[in-house]
């Protein structure tokens, strides 16, 4: 089989088995849900920073909402949406049908019954330590981990039943990402090396192998599948991404340490952590680059394509928000950021920016298809615009906030004032908070019209294409 | 099927050792690592109170790590890794939203303090954004026998009845004023520190050189020598920025005879040695002052005396660090 051919997702897009259909729709609406609960739950955060006594109370304290809120997004919204993505993607790129619709289901329950007793636990006061993106309670993880492990049965039992003989991109992807956050649970879980500042170190394991070894290759796998489908050209070049594979699962897993800069860890820790948030750039460029090259000469259907724009500001995001971190990583501007509200504008760039359009890109490029019906041109622009605006002015907000914060206490001034002086950013994060909320309400519209609406929405001729190519 | 198993088995294989090599190694080795000199576990309250710390959060506010950098002098001693053999959870923390608190009990050592600022943050610092917990504490028309109510400032008092602090709020503040980094002793425990950190360890200028008679005492910098920034960081929590204290709280310094007293020599024995149970100005302040001998340089401690002399429309004689020597060799 020639390299072209295998380098292009393949199966066509008519006749989609409703048990597929179902599951896709079921993921996606599940991770809606999530998203607008944790989101709005972000809205009540940002808002206290204005109004620390607004909502009074144990139950809506600051302290116990906001693991809500990033355990929400992240397992709640990021991972049942990519999840819901990637069997599609491995359906349809293995030109098969699910290894099984029931484990699909049964994944999804469990996913969901992790978020909710997690959400009700962590509101109750049922913390697992302030370790950050695993507040849960090790039950809770448990059955989260259940459900990856049902996830990475089916997604590779589905590989295995491919009628086409190289396995795509995309797949490689996803099917490593769920196994390989299969051991982060693990290792999260296991007590016997986590006493004190052994802790820290597995925690610093812990909170970056979380983003970079689970999210990061979902949505990457999403990029590879939906963007050829958007285009209806090969990928770029399969070789780079095979390259940015192997080199993301050899350098992320090592540079969890950044995030502890400055610590007593051992030094050599934080070092290597750094000389690796450095390679980080060889996987970040050569990815975002072979997205990019695809896209080469046809920059102007962006403007005629939302699904291709949303995937566009994910593949920036990954871009900028990865070289972000690999900066941020240097100790000279760690003495600066470190602590401050800059690193809060850093997870949004990439757990938003990137992460988060990315979910948007794969659903609008892929659910179309699957269900035949499309969102309203108003909906995708309301939706993506909100975002987007919404989403500059989070990040720039707390980029300046947290620098001016930094400086702060490197001149020695009182620690108060820089409280103080982050009040005008506390509130321009909370309107960039607000239409990136705004934006999620226009999303689940869209995601009613996708799935539910009785009256699809007359697609636009270039979609129309895309959809019966 | 020999793709599959390369790509996924492969994969993993690969990520399981690095799982390995990255987390559970660093995790077990660093797990052993002995409690620091003075480093104690928890008594059973203190223990409790880093639970609701927990659980309610704190951290995300909050670190508790001081790094080898100037602007984290204000907070302690650089953190050493002896320091966390009992703490686990770890409570290093992200963000630095609200100051750090590893060394809390020692710089804000006043248990009333602490309960007025849980009820209602703002009634101590203005400015503060911090929730308050007020929920930990109970309302009653009289406080019981043995109980001492929290002098809450009128305006953020409840309308009727005293407050006074629930068995939540008891642990918390037991957690928090145990919150106190032991003395590294002397240069050895430095160079254990530094063993750690030895490239970002004290930055030119800022080198770490024991103040007199202060083993833990951070170094002076520029801006530290500020007598208004260093009354700000480790006074004003209680004496408030205006001198005015906080009525039945705190005792104000504005007007106050002893800081106004020409003969300085109480004036410094008090910052120096601290204070419990004293009547001003013919009201008797329940809330203990924390000795600063312990915590500042006498440079430091002269900065902030001359400070409070001149402010406030005070009419107290300036002294200097020499002075605050003389008084701090002559001992309690």
């Amino acid at each position: 089989m020639s390299q072209e051919v295998i380098s292009r997702p393949s199966g066509t897009l008519s006749g989609d088995e409703p048990s597929l259909r179902g599951v896709f729709t079921a993921y996606t609406v599940s991770a809606t849900a999530w998203l607008l609960f944790a989101t709005f739950v972000g809205i009540l955060l940002a808002y206290k920073f204005g109004a620390p006594d607004f909502g009074p109370g144990a139950w809506l304290s600051f302290g116990r909402l906001r693991p809500i809120h990033t355990n929400d997004t992240f397992y709640g919204w990021a991972s049942i949406g990519l999840v819901g993505a990637a069997y599609y993607v491995a359906v349809r790129s293995c030109r098969t049908s699910l290894y099984s619709t029931r484990l699909a289901w049964l994944g999804l329950g469990l996913f969901n019954l992790a978020a909710i007793i997690g959400t009700i636990a962590l509101d109750l006061g049922y913390s697992a330590g302030d370790l950050e993106y695993r507040e849960w309670p090790w039950p809770v993880r448990l059955i989260f981990l259940a459900a990856l492990v049902v996830t990475a049965w089916n997604l590779i039992a589905t590989v295995a039943r491919r009628d086409t003989d190289d396995i795509y991109l995309s797949n490689w992807y996803t099917m490593g990402g769920v196994l390989w956050t299969c051991i982060i649970a693990v290792v999260a879980i296991l007590p016997w090396y986590q006493y004190g500042l052994g802790q820290v170190a597995v925690s610093g394991y812990y909170m970056h192998n979380a983003v970079g070894m689970w999210f990061t290759p979902l949505a990457l796998g999403i990029f590879y599948y939906a963007l050829p489908k958007l285009l209806n050209r090969p990928i770029y070049s399969y070789a780079l991404g095979v390259l940015a594979f192997w080199t993301n699962l050899a350098f992320y897993p090592i540079l969890g340490a950044h995030h502890f800069l400055f610590s007593p860890l051992p030094w050599w820790l934080q070092t290597t952590a750094i000389v690796f948030s450095v390679a980080m750039l060889v996987p970040v460029l050569a990815g975002s680059a072979n997205y990019l090259l695809t896209m080469r000469g046809r920059y102007g259907e962006l403007a005629h394509s939302y699904p291709l724009m949303f995937i566009f500001v994910g593949v920036v995001g990954y871009l900028v928000g990865s070289t972000q971190g690999t900066v941020e990583a240097f100790r000279s501007l760690q003495e600066v950021w470190h602590l401050t509200n800059f690193t809060v504008g850093h997870s949004h760039l990439t757990m938003y920016g990137f992460v988060t359009f990315a979910v948007w890109g794969g659903i609008y490029a892929l659910l179309p298809a699957a269900t035949g019906k499309h969102p309203s041109q108003l909906g995708y622009a309301l939706h993506f615009w909100m975002a987007l605006v919404g989403s500059f002015i989070y990040v720039i907000s707390l980029s300046i906030g947290g620098t001016v914060q930094g400086l702060d206490w490197i001149h020695g001034l009182p620690f108060i004032q820089s409280v103080v002086d982050m009040q005008p950013y506390y509130v321009w994060r909370g309107v960039g908070g607000l239409l990136m909320f705004l934006s999620h309400l226009v999303f689940a519209w869209n995601v009613w019209r996708m799935t539910f609406a009785r009256h699809a929405e007359p697609a636009t001729p270039a979609l129309a294409e895309e959809a019966t190519a | 099927m020999n793709k599959l198993v390369l790509i996924a088995g492969g994969s993993t294989l690969v990520y399981l050792g690095l799982a390995l090599l990255m987390g559970v190694f660093p995790g077990i080795a660093l797990s052993l690592t002995p409690p620091g000199p003075g480093v104690k576990p928890l008594t059973p309250i203190e223990a409790e109170g880093r639970d609701i710390y927990v659980a309610d959060g704190c951290s995300y506010c909050h670190t508790q790590q001081v790094r080898p950098l100037p602007q984290d002098k204000v907070f302690g001693r650089p953190s050493a890794p002896g320091d966390f053999a009992y703490q686990t959870p770890e409570l290093l923390g992200s963000e630095r939203t609200g100051p750090d608190l590893s060394n809390v009990g020692a710089r804000q050592a006043s248990d009333v303090w602490q309960y007025i600022h849980l009820y209602n943050p703002r009634a101590v610092v203005p400015q503060s954004i911090m929730p308050s917990f007020s929920w930990m504490f109970d309302v009653v028309d009289k406080a019981p026998a043995g109980v001492s109510s929290v002098p809450v400032p009128k305006a953020f008092a409840p309308a009727h009845g005293v407050v006074v602090p629930g068995h939540q709020a008891q642990a918390l503040v037991a957690y928090l004023l145990s919150l106190k980094q032991p003395p590294l002793p002397g240069a050895e425990a430095m160079a254990g520190a530094g063993a750690s950190a030895p490239a970002a360890a004290p930055p030119p200028g800022g080198a770490a050189a024991p103040a007199p008679g202060a083993a833990s005492a951070p170094a002076p910098t520029a801006a530290a020598e500020n007598g208004e920034t260093l009354f700000v960081n480790n006074c004003s929590g209680c004496h408030q920025t205006t001198g005015e204290g906080l009525p039945g709280a705190f005792p104000a310094l504005k007007g106050n005879a002893v800081v106004n007293d020409a003969d300085a020599t109480t004036h410094m024995h008090v910052v120096l040695f601290g204070l419990e149970g004293a009547e001003v100005g013919g009201v008797k302040y329940d809330s203990a002052m924390p000795a600063f001998g312990d915590m500042l340089s006498d440079k430091d401690i002269a900065a902030i005396i001359d400070y409070e002399r001149g402010a406030w429309r005070n009419t107290g004689k300036p002294i200097t660090a020499a002075d605050v020597a003389a008084v701090r060799a002559k001992g309690k």
